[in-house]
């Protein structure tokens, strides 16, 4: 049981996380400029890029975008032909400045995922532990998960319209984080003392991410038009959605049966109802409603979005609002007074 | 689930002459349906909700005799609709047994069709394969057989006919789907059987104490249905020690670095007696009855002498925790057996004691660094205890409370070894000794195993039902050339990039390195 702590560790994980925030942020500006003068996108179904253009995408864009970052001053946008060409139409060629913006948004999320997953391993290096061991860890690596997925998406998916909403949300959680939720770097509950840490709270830190990315989608797709808009059709937003879920629902359902032998080990039961399990629980049934409706004749659509969002918020509720609510078992959060 | 395949069979419904058979088929329709089961699903996420908001029996029994003494006509109005007892309430069960017979309702004809579709042969290929979502001309040369092999070799099922084959594969997203929701069902099965057949219960044991696995030694015994007592695994233990240790400096002083407890465990009366560490995380496992350390705190050992002056308490009190940063305690003693008159002890446990301004004193940290009991009420008089009414050890109920005789109040704390003489002759309070106490948790679920190879089968299955496709592929060699064409039936999936694939397997077989050229 270490109770050492480096604190030159400690402190530079604590500076590194507030790159992070910085990186983040000038991230989602070079994301939102991209998506607010680049290609207008139509909103009629029928002109909606489909199957070809994402396949033609697939194999390529993982190399362009390699390359983008390499050669991010050059300028030659080489992250931006593929989604070009994922854009079934575009109506005018937007200038040379707006596709650089783009380039460099997606150089700096990576760096700033980079110093991010340096700031939650410095802290893990300092603490000896598991670094999601209190809730400002958990925020801080659901971020990252959140940020790594759509990163990850983005190498083989055109879905960079995603940056901006992505990066502003992990940037905002980070800083919220940050300020709120800081505790100094130290020994975690001794109920933590488990390996089940790095299997049940890694596997939601995971799914958390991908759902965060599902979560930007189905936000996008109600608040975007019929009419032409920059942003992405509303079939790419739930096919993007219903990616990230297909992927997230059993890594979810994994960490809560994770979650469930842990609970056996250290409480005596597997499934107690617990506030903390009662909303995993809910965010579980939510999202594999979500997965019928999809499904379903004349769930589609908006109802299938809803559906999904009302998921993700019971996600985040779970997060957030059942460690300052309820109090229950898994009160591991450590919040500041 | 999609259910809607099984609606179609018979004709439209003919209200006026609906008999029994009738609205029996018309509910079981109703209930399979995916709608229903798709609002029966958001229902049962529903109905959890109110047992996160107000406090459960079984998991917070405090919390809710607290809410009736706060407001205890609200709490008598929120238990008429089970809301203390929201997962044992008969709407809960109502909602989650209509989810489950919709579900089986669902699987199984599903499970019929899929085993018919796995015997069934490939459907045989359209006339038009241009018409399909995928299609390409391949190189004339290709024969049938050349076709079917390459397609096998891909591992697809294969037909063919005399110009034509067909193929299709991912049949295991079906299998998947249908087995997650069998191992759904498994998991409600495993649940039950340890409702029915397992017991759980909780001591709480003194440093010193021994515990043996009877029904009266638990404090709390909750049995399932199917429990008789006499099937307790026989397994006995004493708490040789309990260690606690915590951080002493910094930001987090006081907070918990490690605790455990040594037993000296015998397996059964004959057994060998054995040591065992018990942790948090770690609990002691007797043939699958498994004993957990769940908390801890302080039993100050006092020697009570009363006004006759014969000493008519002796021994550790169990305090319980009012702070838990620094295990500053409540104790409660009842003692009916001293004379003239019994007498009832409130006190404060401080394990690491600090003056405050005022004449006022508290806990600092939770180790017994200068460990004092605080007698801040001794009182004589009837304590009520032989009347029949139960009443909690750790409390003297306030309207017995009112009519005691008040010794003294707020006494100087005592050190161990120090001694508090009652006023009037009426006997004295010694602090002897501090010792420890942990609550443990014992409990038997034989549906633990089943439930875990349940909930396991459900996270494999799930995976395959969400990630493989059902894909057809069809080939047709005419006097034109050969041209392939192919569907998903799974919508969402980007079946283009596999079906490019997929051709260029046909049209270069031989070469082993397609499949991988990418």
């Amino acid at each position: 049981m270490p109770a050492e702590v480096d604190p030159g560790l400690a402190a530079l994980s604590d500076q590194l996380i507030l790159v992070t925030v910085v990186l983040y942020a000038i991230a989602m500006i070079g994301y939102a400029l991209d998506l607010a003068f680049g290609r207008t996108r139509s909103g009629s179904p029928a002109k909606a890029a489909a199957e070809p253009a994402l396949a033609a995408v697939g194999a390529g864009t993982a190399a362009s975008a390699e390359a983008g970052a390499a050669a991010a001053p050059g300028g030659s946008g080489s992250g931006t032909p593929a989604e070009a060409a994922g854009d079934g139409g575009a109506e005018k060629a937007p200038p040379s400045w707006v596709m650089r913006a783009g380039t460099a948004a997606t150089v700096l999320a990576w760096l700033g995922f980079a110093v991010n997953l340096g700031s939650v391993l410095t802290r893990g290096l300092a603490t000896g532990r598991w670094p999601w061991g209190n809730m400002y860890e958990f925020v801080v690596a659901m971020c990252l998960a959140a940020m790594g997925a759509f990163l990850l998406m983005q190498l083989r998916y055109p879905v960079r319209f995603l940056g901006a909403f992505v990066s502003a949300a992990a940037g905002l959680g980070i800083g919220y984080a940050v300020h709120s939720l800081h505790v100094a770097a130290g020994p975690a509950m001794v109920a933590l003392n488990s390996y089940w840490i790095a299997i049940h709270v890694s596997a939601a830190i995971i799914a958390s991410g991908l759902f965060i990315v599902a979560g930007a989608c189905g936000v996008i797709y109600l608040i975007r038009h019929d009419a032409a808009d920059h942003l992405p059709t509303r079939q790419e937003l739930e096919r993007v959605a219903h990616r990230a879920i297909v992927i997230g629902f059993p890594i979810w359902t994994f960490a809560v049966i994770a979650g469930a032998l842990w609970a056996d080990k250290a409480w005596g039961r597997y499934w107690g109802w617990d506030p903390k399990e009662i909303w995993a629980f809910i965010t579980w049934i939510v999202y594999a409603g979500y997965l019928h409706a999809r499904a379903t004749a004349g769930w589609k659509g908006r109802a299938a979005t809803a559906v999904q969002l009302v998921a993700f918020a019971s996600l985040l509720f779970n997060l957030i609002g059942v460690n300052i609510f309820f109090e229950g078992l898994h009160s591991y959060a450590e919040l500041p007074d | 689930m999609t259910a809607t395949d099984t609606e179609t069979k018979t004709a439209g419904p003919r209200p006026a002459k609906l008999g029994a058979v009738g609205w029996a088929r018309w509910f079981w329709r109703t209930l399979t349906s995916m709608r229903t089961a798709l609002i029966l699903l958001f229902l049962f996420a529903l109905a959890s909700v109110p047992g996160s908001v107000w406090p459960q029996r079984g998991v917070s029994d405090g919390k809710v005799a607290q809410y009736y003494a706060d407001s205890p006509e609200l709490a008598e109005w929120l238990d008429r609709f089970w809301l203390f007892d929201v997962f044992k309430a008969p709407w809960f069960a109502a909602i989650y047994l209509l989810l489950f017979v919709s579900l089986i309702g669902c699987v199984l004809p599903r499970t019929a069709a899929h085993l018919r579709e796995l015997r069934r042969r490939p459907p045989a290929a359209p006339r038009n394969l241009s018409r399909l979502p995928q299609h390409a001309v391949l190189d004339a040369d290709l024969t049938v057989e050349e076709a079917a092999g390459r397609l096998r070799r891909l591992r697809f099922r294969v037909d063919t006919g005399p110009d034509w084959v067909a193929a299709e594969k991912g049949y295991l997203k079906e299998t998947g789907n249908l087995l997650f929701h069998v191992a759904l069902v498994g998991v409600l099965v495993a649940v039950g059987i340890g409702a029915l057949y397992g017991y759980r219960g909780n001591v709480l044991v003194v440093e010193g104490d021994g515990f043996a696995n009877t029904v009266a030694a638990y404090d709390r015994y909750t049995p399932g249905r199917q429990v008789s007592a006499e099937s307790l695994e026989p397994f006995s233990f004493t708490l040789k020690d309990f260690q606690a240790t915590y951080i002493a400096q910094g930001e987090k002083r006081g907070q918990a670095l490690d605790y455990a407890a040594t037993l000296a465990v015998h397996d059964s009366p004959e057994a060998p007696e054995r040591t065992y560490a018990l942790k948090v995380n770690e609990p002691l496992d007797v043939n699958g009855t498994l004993t957990y350390l769940i908390d801890h705190g302080y039993a100050p050992t006092l020697r009570i002498t009363d006004g006759s002056g014969q000493v008519a308490f002796e021994g550790a009190v169990p305090c319980l925790v009012v702070q838990p940063a620094t295990f500053a305690s409540e104790c409660v003693i009842k003692i009916p057996d001293a004379r003239p008159e019994q007498l009832g002890i409130l006190a404060a446990f401080l394990p690491t004691t600090v003056p405050l301004q005022g004449g006022e004193w508290t806990s600092v940290f939770p180790g017994a660094a200068n460990p004092t009991v605080q007698v801040y009420g001794a009182f004589a008089g009837d304590l009520g205890m032989r009347n029949g009414v139960p009443q909690s050890v750790y409390e003297i109920p306030a309207e017995v409370l009112k009519k005691l005789r008040p010794l003294t109040m707020k006494a100087e704390p005592l050190a161990v070894g120090e001694k508090l003489d009652l006023p009037g002759g009426a006997g004295s309070i010694e602090f002897t000794g501090v010792k420890e106490w942990i609550a443990l948790q014992i409990s038997h679920d034989p549906g633990r195993l089943p439930a875990l190879i349940a909930a396991g089968l459900a996270t494999v299955a799930v995976v395959f039902s969400l990630t493989v496709r059902r894909r057809r592929v069809w080939v047709r060699i005419g006097d034109g050339g050969a041209e392939a064409g192919g569907l998903t039936r799974t919508e969402g999936g980007d079946f283009g990039e596999e079906f490019a694939e997929i051709v260029a397997a046909l049209n270069h077989g031989s070469n082993p390195g397609v499949k991988d050229a990418r």
